[in-house]
């Protein structure tokens, strides 16, 4: 019931867990989403590069991985997690369960901004010659950059949410400090202390996200 | 006669849709001619943004071929159509510019698709600026730009890789009246200082008479006629000639039609020899029969002034007889506009 200092320093920890699982569970989503989702847009039927049976097949694996529950997922991936970071426990143990969750999920919003796109920019950008790989360059990613930059501040905030079950598996961050000592200890403050300060986070990510959408939008005014 | 810059061969193309095949244009034969301003016209629906998606190949046809200086275009690959593009630049009706990009920096967009050195680009788009009357909205962005402004930057983007062709699908149909005019007296003006073919699709008559050449009329996938437009207006042979050069003027003769007669009623022509109104006073002067005016119109057709006028003949058969054989004792060419035209 305390804010002594030894509370604040584990909340200071815990901040700093959820923030780097977080910013990394997201590069590496993107890393993985993002070309994901120019190939569900650009093989669709009637896309720039039609390959239908490559479209229909990454739909359909995406779909798979996002219907399975992310408590499960966590502990299907953890051996990949030991195999790759070489521990199964802990913050960085879960980057991995957390970035083949949210790939699929950033692919998904990634596509859903490309398809907001006029399709007469692109006819045009063929019109003057240009190949796939421009169009993808220089039409599709840098116009649909307002809406790519709220699809990201919405799959950082889910991946943040999601991170917090880390404390499931022995991981840190602000979840898992909410669980053990809210539900296991049951010391309701030092739960709601943690919770109040994952909402100020995600307020903070969807703000800048905004504001930075805003901002790069030429078509306002 | 020189190789044409384009000629379209036999020309089909069939779309698969889930309610069966459908034929969006067949057996379509032209030939545009270096340095012309070519009109192709047609009611909704009739064929004219597929024809022209398959001059560039972005739709590619089902049948035929298209000829760009000779050289075929199906039998291109991928990377040589592209190159061929770049010397077609197209405009549309609403505008496709890259809304995130400012103006210089969209005319600027085809000299970075072709590679050009960015100094080069921006001086050349600077200077395609200038002829569209731009230069000081370089930095401006489209959602900053009138519909008309819009469009001026489309031509100068379209004009930046020094294009042959320039291929327009109802360039000036989202623009008011007014501002039609100004594009179509820009595009009339690139033609003639650069030399650019100009392929005009449009639905309206007006946008055809006041700056084609040439003209071919397409109906139901199919081409009705081609020729030139003032042999058209004077002469429609098809159907559709008649009903899209007659059909304004039967539009407002419709309004003005008076109630409960039903007459017989002739459009004259007046080639700009003649004015119009010696010829219908005079014609009521010797034939002391009355005609009813319904429809007068003139306008300029390639610097000549062309008119014409619906008129209902008199109600009895002796007085229409006589104006009949006025107007071809004096040579004013006239037909007759059936009463479904009306
Ligand atoms: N991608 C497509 N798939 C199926 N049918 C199509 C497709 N594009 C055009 N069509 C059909 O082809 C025909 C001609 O269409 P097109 O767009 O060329 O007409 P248009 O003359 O340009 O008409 P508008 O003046 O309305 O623009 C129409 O019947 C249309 O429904
Ligand atoms: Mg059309």
């Amino acid at each position: 019931m305390k804010f002594d200092a030894v509370t604040v320093n584990m909340l200071k920890t815990g901040i700093w867990e959820s923030f780097y699982m977080t910013a990394l569970s997201s590069l590496f989503a993107y890393l993985i989403g993002l070309p994901l989702g120019i190939i569900l847009v650009v093989t669709d039927e009637g896309g720039i590069r039609p390959i239908p049976w490559l479209q229909k097949i990454l739909g359909v694996a995406i779909n798979l991985l996002r219907s399975v529950p992310f408590l499960i997922l966590l502990f299907i991936a953890l051996p990949l997690s030991k195999i790759v970071i070489g521990t199964r426990i802990g913050s960085p143990a879960i980057i991995i369960p957390l970035t083949i969750a949210a790939a699929p999920y950033v692919a998904r919003v990634v596509e859903s901004s490309f398809r907001e796109l006029d399709a007469g920019v692109i006819e045009a950008a063929q019109s003057m010659g240009a190949s796939t790989w421009q169009i993808i360059w220089k039409v599709l990613l840098p116009e649909s950059r307002p809406s790519l930059l709220l699809g990201a501040a919405l799959a950082v905030t889910t991946i943040l949410s999601y991170s917090a079950m880390a404390g499931f598996t022995g991981g840190g961050g602000l979840g898992a400090i909410a669980i053990n000592y809210g539900y296991y200890r049951y010391e309701p403050f030092l739960m709601w202390v943690s919770v109040v300060l994952l909402v100020v986070m995600v307020q903070i990510i969807q703000e800048a996200g905004n504001r930075l959408s805003r901002k790069s939008d030429k078509r306002i005014r | 006669m020189e190789t044409p810059i384009i000629r379209i061969q036999n020309l089909g193309k069939e779309f698969k849709t889930a309610n069966g095949p459908v034929r969006a244009l067949q057996n379509i034969n032209l030939e545009v001619s270096a340095g012309e301003i070519f009109g192709i016209i047609g009611l909704s629906g009739a064929g004219k943004s597929t024809l022209v998606r398959c001059i560039n190949y972005l739709e590619v046809p089902t049948e035929g071929d298209v000829l760009f200086e000779g050289k075929s275009m199906a039998a291109m690959s991928d990377h040589e159509r592209r190159r061929t593009r770049q010397s077609m630049g197209m405009i549309f009706q609403q505008f496709n510019l890259l809304a995130q990009r400012n103006v210089i920096r969209n005319v600027c967009f085809p000299l970075e698709l072709a590679g050009v050195p960015k100094k080069e680009a921006r001086e050349r788009a600077m200077e395609l600026l200038k002829t569209v009357g731009l230069e000081d909205r370089a930095q401006a962005y489209p959602a900053q730009l009138s519909g008309g402004q819009k469009q001026r930057v489309a031509i100068a983007r379209a004009l930046a890789t020094r294009p042959k062709v320039i291929l327009c699908d109802e360039a000036t149909s989202a623009l008011d009246p007014n501002t039609t005019k100004q594009i179509l007296e820009l595009l009339k003006d690139i033609n003639r200082k650069l030399g650019v073919t100009i392929i005009v699709i449009t639905h309206e008559m007006a946008v055809i008479e006041a700056i084609c050449d040439r003209v071919a009329i397409i109906d139901q996938s199919r081409i009705a006629e081609v020729g030139a437009v003032s042999e058209i207006f004077l002469n429609p042979r098809s159907a559709i000639g008649r009903k899209l050069i007659m059909g304004e003027a039967a539009a407002q003769a419709a309004g003005t039609a008076v109630s409960g007669e039903s007459g017989r009623s002739i459009r004259i022509i007046f080639d700009g020899r003649e004015s119009a109104e010696p010829v219908i006073s005079n014609m009521v002067l010797a034939c002391r029969a009355p005609v009813n005016i319904m429809y007068a119109a003139t306008r300029d057709i390639q610097g000549k002034a062309m008119g014409q006028m619906v008129v209902q003949l008199p109600p009895d058969r002796e007085g229409a007889r006589r104006v009949i054989e006025y107007l071809e004792s004096i040579r004013v060419p006239y037909e007759e506009v059936n009463g479904d035209e009306v």
